[in-house]
């Protein structure tokens, strides 16, 4: 066997991959809670990675026969059903997971130097994820996915000159119908997935090279050893695999429950008007976007101006990316030192969830208020943290990490 | 501090949810045990009262027997329509839909994704909502389906019954049997318009009960290798 292994070894750098990757990387001791969704997301990714290639293989991306052969998984299939509701679950799931792992950076300061590109490559992935959702949405082409795509492309249709041009490329004709199907399913099981997984490796490498952050907030590099190791930190394996294989037991205890007892999640995962096959005559009483899009359809509808609204929408995506330098408190990185800092995440993170939920309403009047104020306040975070941050009251940041 | 936080934060997110006000009448919940016998029994019911004219295309009539237990015999002579069904394909009515269109304005809908599109609750309270409305070309209207296409082919069980819910012809069997019998028919269609769930039942214990038994030993790995950490 170390034979073997030797053999390899001279071949390919597999102990020292193992090495510096796992026994060898260390990572902060003290993690807490917040970093579970890391491990979950990739766990995620994978899920839907081999439940997508189930579904593919009984799929037709046709106009005609799209959503029957959906239903066809679902009730002829031999455990067709069990394959298409994880697949539908994973799709929320991820964003649960990889909302969760983002907040957990806005907490902690998990973007501040030297992590810049570690975040940056981390929301491209994020950008991604939300392409591959709306590329699968369309894909069983049940009346909301019809509409879902309609209103998706004409919005790439009112960018300036090229739009109409742009709107006719995304959908491979004049209107959503198969040319459309076969390019989205090429995109979703192809050209995204293939995006991701070559991202989360990117992501992986700028991790392991800046090391993890904690939430501390600290550098646990800043104090080594005699033998060169930090003296906070533990090898990621034994220590974090062991951790990290009872949080995706507690996660897939969740994620059961929801495939087994409430897969459909009351309309939220799977939407109830996509049982109806796609019909451009009959427009559904209202197109609203699946949960973890909501917050940027409701800020879309907030500006009553086409152009401005998709500028809003443009806007409010890449506001994060430049957080790594908006951020500018020079003591302390961490929401544990900075409480105004965690006010102002507080106060972000609400204002998410409160567009999210204007974002699922039927359009209506009443709500345009609301939905402007929360706007302000999601663009007020990223306005304010440069001045905020470099005056706001710092807690004494201890030396080394807490447990 | 932080959990105060995070808790305003929760209560904060879900106080708009409540505020959502239900529109249109007021559905009926059945109250039915999602079982075998109930779903065979509204099987029955369909057969016997919808699937003249409403196809279950995606429920293979073969389902029946190996899913839902039914016997052979009572599947080819209760449910079965007589011209040329076949075990292994889906459950279509003989009516084309051409006819179907002169005959009521427009083609009884395919029944297998109702209970998806409408919920068990509006199914339940259509079937019980139908009443006397001499302006509608069938004599009937609905409640909850205003101006329905569909004649009150359950008249002659529950009756006819003026708007207001007045008898003004009785039925031939109890108000109670035929609550009964619509809530039978509602788990059916629950049922048909997804399968899995009776699967999904049964699996479900031994999944969940699989998954906290590993994720107990998990933590009992993670305590025992972290026994040294401080």
């Amino acid at each position: 066997m170390s034979g073997l292994l030797a053999w390899v070894d001279r071949r390919f750098p597999l102990t020292k991959l193992v090495k510096e990757s796992m026994t060898e990387y260390y990572a902060p001791k003290n993690f807490n809670f917040w970093y579970f969704f890391g491990s979950l997301a990739l766990l995620v990714f994978v899920i839907q990675v081999v439940t997508g290639i189930f579904l593919l293989a009984h799929y037709q991306p046709s106009a005609s026969k799209a959503f029957g052969s959906i239903q066809g998984i679902m009730y002829d299939v031999k455990w067709g059903w069990l394959i298409r509701y994880i697949h539908t679950t994973g799709a929320s799931f991820f964003f649960i997971v990889i909302y969760l792992h983002m907040l957990r950076g806005y907490l902690y300061g998990s973007f501040r130097k030297p992590r810049e590109l570690l975040w940056i490559i981390g929301f491209v992935i994020y950008i991604c994820l939300m392409a591959e959702a709306y590329f699968g949405y369309v894909l069983p082409y049940g009346n909301m996915s019809y509409w879902g795509g309609q209103v998706i492309t004409s919005i790439v249709g009112a960018i300036p000159y090229i739009g109409t041009w742009l709107a006719e490329l995304a959908r491979g004709s004049f209107g959503i119908g198969t040319p459309t199907l076969n390019r989205f399913m090429a995109f979703h099981a192809v050209l995204v997935p293939g995006l991701l997984a070559v991202l989360v490796l990117l992501h992986v490498v700028a991790l392991h090279e800046t090391g993890s952050n904690n939430p501390d907030g600290i550098e646990i590099r800043d104090h080594l050893g005699p033998d060169g190791k930090p003296l906070d930190g533990i090898p990621f394996h034994p220590y974090y695999t062991v951790k990290d294989v009872f949080g995706v037991g507690v996660f897939l205890i969740v994620f059961s429950l929801v495939v087994l007892y409430a897969p459909t999640m009351h309309g939220l995962f799977i939407e109830t008007y996509n049982y109806i096959p796609a019909n451009p005559l009959q427009t559904p009483p209202d197109v609203t976007p699946a949960w973890y899009l909501a917050p940027y359809y409701a800020m879309l509808r907030a500006i009553p101006n086409k152009e401005l609204g998709i500028l809003t929408l443009f806007l409010a995506v890449v506001a994060p990316f430049f957080l790594p330098w908006l951020d500018r408190n020079p003591k302390a990185k961490s929401v544990r030192y900075r409480p105004v800092y965690l006010v102002m995440v507080v106060v972000l993170v609400v204002s998410m969830l409160v567009l999210g939920w204007i974002g699922m309403q039927p359009a209506s009047p009443k709500l345009l208020p609301p939905a402007r104020f929360f706007l302000v306040l999601y663009f007020g975070f990223f306005v304010l943290l440069p001045f905020i941050s470099r005056i706001e009251p710092t807690k004494p940041v201890p030396d080394r990490v807490r447990m | 501090m932080k959990k105060l936080l995070f808790l305003a934060l929760l209560v904060l997110g879900a106080a708009p949810l409540a505020a959502v006000a239900e529109s249109g009448p007021q559905l009926m919940t059945p109250h039915y045990h999602f079982d075998r016998p109930t779903i065979r029994e509204g099987a029955r019911l369909f057969a016997e009262h919808c699937f003249s004219c409403h196809s279950m295309s995606r429920i293979r009539y073969n389902r029946l027997e190996t899913d839902l237990g039914m016997s052979a015999k009572t599947l080819k002579q209760d449910i079965m329509l007589p011209s040329g069904a076949q075990l292994n394909k889906g459950m279509v009515v003989t009516m084309r839909p051409k006819d179907a269109t002169k005959w009521f304005g427009v083609a009884p809908p395919d029944l297998s994704l109702e209970a998806r599109y409408r919920g068990v609750d509006w199914i339940y309270t259509y079937l019980m909502s139908f009443y006397r409305d001499p302006s509608r070309p069938t004599g009937f209207n609905n409640h909850v389906f205003p101006k329905v296409a569909m004649p009150d082919v359950l008249a002659p069980l529950q009756g006819i019954r003026a708007k207001d819910g007045s008898v003004i012809e009785k039925g031939s069997v109890s108000p109670q049997v035929f609550d009964q019998d619509m809530q039978y028919i509602t788990a059916w269609l629950q049922y048909a318009s997804d399968p899995s769930k009776l699967e999904r039942d049964s699996i479900g214990p031994w999944v969940i009960a699989f998954l906290v038994v590993f994720t107990i030993l998990a933590y009992a790995l993670k305590r025992a290798v972290w026994r040294d950490v401080h």
